[in-house]
């Protein structure tokens, strides 16, 4: 198994009524509820958090990429993956990721992930969302009819500016340059491990499969949810003839850890009720514009993570159903243990990533839960999948 | 009034309209608004006893098919000029509603001898920071009610708002209604500001701006912007909202005729 720490640095300070006085997190945010001296704190704090998971003893540490949110402040993972190279040494530095199309050109992309690889040592993981409806259409402008064709094609020139030997000609319908020869190239032969992120689109989990990239299902509604999402991907494996080796799959799964299932929900709770009532809090208008989602992917019916019916279940929850639903795993060491392995094994996941700072969790309890995690839990996570060979892991990290 | 239906292919195929047409007389096309799902309308019924009227549906809406071809709005609107072709439509009366508006005013911009008289109806197409256009692509149903309609007790706004019976209806409707605004977002996203400020100065034919004085999806302050645009064009208020066409059908299909004889 790798295991691996993923950071959304959330704004920790949204007004206690913001879920009732503004309609959404996402988008149109007013940014009068931002303080930059705050921000410039919480970074650091959260910079210190990627960096202690290092020493704790995760293999990865995953940062990614949103904008006009307040629960995601990193409009540029590629600025935080940068520091992190110089402040960490082993892990690999997993870039969840680069939204293809909202960059023009896309050579953009082929080039900070090419710096990020040499300077950390061959330790990148080049991550190529889609990216999510709010970010690309509505916060970047991106026509949903013309998003998935343009990503597809920003893909192309990527990979080949990585792997072509000479100078070419890149004639696409969105990007033309006539003499693609980026400086520098990816430090990792042939290019860095790519993994896609995925919500649930049809035409990503085949594309993965043909592609022999990682799938990762960033999800913030736990395993039992993310079942359907990953069983669509290995059935597209399955039809694509490709073997079942679980390090295809990555999966983002909320972890607490406390001394004990009660002192668990006393030390979470308020955090991770943050999390869903105001971070998730986007409103129905933004979940998804027309054309997003192809209308093959509507007719699979997977349900979107924001939106008047994501909202309509998340306000009835309490600690109980945060639990019992799965979207959270919390608990003891040797309750979180368990349910770890069940989400490992029925989602065939050989990446699991964590999100153990959630919502308003401040830094030393960020610290406490990360500790415990890594003493109690982690180690007993180690052989779930023996005799697999990742292959999808950068070579500059010590194995 | 049952329309003739039928389809008719440009490109080769690549782009196939569903043209509804009915009545007498010389032509007149018509262009689809954004919420408009069936197609054929009291508004049309009542132009048609004038007019042979046509009514193509946009492609990628109610069985127009090949929207995937179509770069932008300058290639749908040459699209509809290959469709007029094959429908053996020199020139005709164009007129359409909010999107479809856009469109009748690109092709009387693009193909001047085409238009013999331009009827829009709460047009979309031009931009002014200080007073956009609602983002009625993207309102949730019971937010975009009250902004489409004057009267939400209306028969229209009734129609508009009912909701299926049974659980595939519903699904076959949110789909019908999702697929229809992707491929009408696909020419307007983010902002509908194409280019027609650039080209309105080559309309020749005459024009009527036809608004809802209380049209809450459009503003009514782009009238001034389009009679600017357009040399001569005439402005017309009706008592309404932004679907006056459904709302007061046979006042606003009056104002039109009026304004075409």
């Amino acid at each position: 198994m790798k295991i691996c720490f993923f950071h959304l640095m959330p704004y920790r300070f949204l007004p206690d009524d913001f879920e009732n006085r503004y309609r959404s997190v996402w988008v149109d945010v007013p940014h009068s509820l931002y303080d930059p001296e705050k921000t410039s704190r919480l970074y650091h704090e959260f910079l210190d958090e990627l960096e202690f998971a290092e020493q704790a003893g995760f293999d990865g540490l995953c940062v990614n990429e949103h904008h006009n949110n307040a629960y995601g402040l990193m409009p540029s993972p590629n600025l935080m993956a940068a520091t992190l190279t110089r402040r960490t040494s082993r892990a690999a530095i997993i870039v969840l990721g680069n939204s293809l199309a909202a960059y023009n050109p896309p050579l953009r992309v082929a080039e900070e992930f090419a710096m990020l690889d040499v300077l950390s040592g061959g330790r990148l993981v080049a991550g190529f969302p889609v990216g999510t409806s709010m970010d690309t259409n509505f916060a970047y402008g991106i026509n949903p009819a013309t998003l998935r064709e343009r990503y597809y094609e920003a893909h192309d020139l990527v990979m080949q500016a990585w792997t072509r030997p000479e100078v070419f000609p890149f004639n696409g319908k969105y990007t033309q340059v006539r003499y693609v020869n980026i400086w520098p190239q990816p430090l990792q032969k042939p290019h860095p491990p790519v993994w896609i992120p995925g919500g649930g689109s049809v035409e990503t989990w085949e594309w993965t499969a043909k592609l022999d990239y990682v799938y990762c299902n960033l999800s913030y509604y736990g395993y039992k949810r993310g079942k359907a999402t990953m069983d669509g991907f290995w059935n597209a494996i399955a039809t694509a003839g490709a073997d079942d080796n679980p390090y295809r799959a990555g999966f983002l799964q909320l972890v607490c850890v406390a001394d004990s299932d009660a002192e668990a929900e006393r030390l979470y709770f308020p955090h991770v009720h943050y999390f869903y009532q105001k971070c998730l809090n986007v409103w129905e208008g933004f979940a998804e514009a027309p054309g997003y989602r192809t209308l093959k992917t509507l007719q699979v019916g997977i349900q979107r993570q924001v939106g008047a019916q994501a909202k309509k279940i998340r306000q009835s929850l309490d600690w109980g159903k945060y639990l019992d639903s799965g979207y959270v795993i919390a608990g003891s060491p040797a309750t979180v243990r368990e349910q770890l392995v069940e989400c490992i094994k029925s989602l065939r996941v050989g990446h699991l990533m964590v999100l153990l700072q959630i919502g308003s969790m401040p830094k030393d309890l960020t610290l406490h839960n990360t500790t415990l995690f890594t003493r109690e839990v982690l180690p007993h996570l180690r052989d779930v999948w023996p005799g697999y060979e990742d292959r999808w892991w950068p070579s500059g990290c010590a194995s | 009034m049952t329309p003739d239906d039928r389809l008719v292919s440009v490109r080769a195929g690549a782009v196939t309209f569903r043209v509804l047409s009915a009545g007498r007389g010389t032509p007149l096309v018509y262009f689809h608004s954004i919420h408009e799902r069936g197609g054929w309308s009291p508004f049309l019924d009542r132009l048609a006893r004038r007019y042979t009227v046509y009514a193509p549906l946009h492609p990628g809406v109610g069985g127009s098919t090949g929207v995937e071809a179509l770069e932008d709005v300058l290639d749908l609107t040459l699209a509809y000029d290959e469709l007029l072709t094959a429908l053996d439509v020199g020139r005709a009366r164009l007129s359409g509603h909010f999107f479809g508006g856009m469109i009748a005013a690109e092709l009387a911009a693009v193909f001047p001898a085409r238009a013999a008289g331009l009827a829009l109806v709460s047009p979309l197409g031009l931009w002014r920071d200080d007073a956009p256009s609602q983002d009625v692509l993207i309102l949730p149903p019971d937010e975009l009610g009250p902004v489409l309609f004057a009267d939400m007790t209306s028969d229209a706004a009734r129609a508009f708002m009912a909701l299926p019976d049974d659980d595939d209806a519903n699904v076959a409707a949110q789909t019908e209604s999702i697929a229809r605004r992707a491929a009408i977002a696909k020419f307007v996203w983010p902002i509908p500001d194409k280019g027609l400020r650039k080209r309105l100065h080559r309309v020749t034919a005459p024009t009527l701006i036809l608004w809802g004085d209380a049209d809450r999806a459009n503003p009514v302050i782009y009238a001034e912007e389009w009679q600017r645009r357009i040399k001569g064009a005439a402005v017309k208020l009706l008592p309404g909202g932004h679907m006056l066409i459904h709302e007061t059908p046979d006042a606003a299909a009056r104002a039109v005729e009026e304004f075409l004889e």
